[in-house]
């Protein structure tokens, strides 16, 4: 695990990996949502907006996916001091914004035509809109880091103390009264149907692969972006 | 007793629509940004 740390190696794995984790989500989304929209039947109780499940599930986990891999790269830089860590953390930061932006609007399109209202101020909601805004303060916070040049130390102490925010999303359901259902899929067990958990499954893993070849792509781009710097700077040193 | 009329399928086209538009837009930008970054490293280094 540890050799992947040195920026070369990993530069070498990620080059084939990026394209075909890509290509892979890609085919397995495409034929997920295809299933979902096509295959699956409707519902007793919810009818046709069953088929929201596909997309909105695996955005909101990716979602709380995309801050608990912040939270574990940003523990492993201050543990080990190691860049790529932070260069890591920072890659997560994009892709699990936008998929709890996804989440967010397919939850609350989900939730007219099931509960009557596009949104409720209750524990899951607002704790997921609370997420939102965590992505956005990491983002500015680790841009301007970057762009300063000082340690991403800062960035990785907010990414550690946002993940408090996680187990709230996961338990917000038992907590507090929601209108949002309680949890249908717990460790070994699972309320839902066969019918609809398999076209599930495979969506998450669809998107888990989209997910896992953007952080790839975005750790490449930004280790592109810091070497490219470095060798101006030092160029620009020989020449003064 | 006043109903509304929604069609169930409104909602559905529009959460995948969202969905959709959403994560390949940002396959494309991650891919793209990627492609430009290494690009102008590569470009760097020749100089």
């Amino acid at each position: 695990m540890h050799g992947y740390a040195n920026p070369t190696r990993f530069l070498k794995l990620a080059r084939w990996l990026t394209p075909l984790l890509l290509a892979m989500g890609l085919v397995l989304v495409t034929g997920s949502l295809a299933w979902g929209l096509f295959v699956v039947p409707p519902d007793r109780l919810m009818g046709e907006t069953v088929r929201i499940l596909f997309v909105h599930v695996p955005s909101v986990w990716l979602g709380m996916g995309g801050w608990t891999a912040i939270a574990l790269s940003s523990l492993a830089y201050l543990v080990w001091k190691h860049p790529l860590a932070a260069v890591a953390a920072r890659a997560s930061a994009v892709p699990g914004m936008v998929f709890t932006a996804i989440g967010l609007a397919t939850g609350s399109i989900w939730g007219r035509p099931t509960w009557g209202t596009w949104w409720e101020w209750d524990g899951r909601l607002t704790s997921m809109l609370v997420l939102l805004f965590l992505y956005f303060g990491y983002l500015a916070l680790s841009q301007a880091v970057a762009r300063e040049g000082v340690s991403p130390r800062i960035a990785a102490i907010f990414g550690l103390v946002g993940a408090i925010n996680i187990p709230i999303i996961n338990r917000s359901v038992v907590w507090w009264n929601s209108l949002h259902q309680p949890p249908s899929i717990t460790m070994g067990k699972s309320a839902i149907d066969p019918a609809f958990l398999v076209p599930l499954m495979v969506a998450v893993l669809g998107f888990s692969l989209l997910f896992g070849g953007v952080v790839l792509a975005r750790i490449r781009a930004l280790l592109a972006e810091v070497q490219a710097e470095a060798r101006l700077r030092r160029m620009a040193l020989e020449t003064a | 007793m006043m109903r509304e009329a929604l069609d169930q399928w409104d909602f559905v086209v529009a959460a995948y629509v969202v969905g959709v538009i959403g994560t390949f837009a940002m396959v494309a930008w991650a891919w793209w940004d990627m492609r430009r970054a290494e690009a102008r490293r590569d470009k760097v280094k020749r100089k």
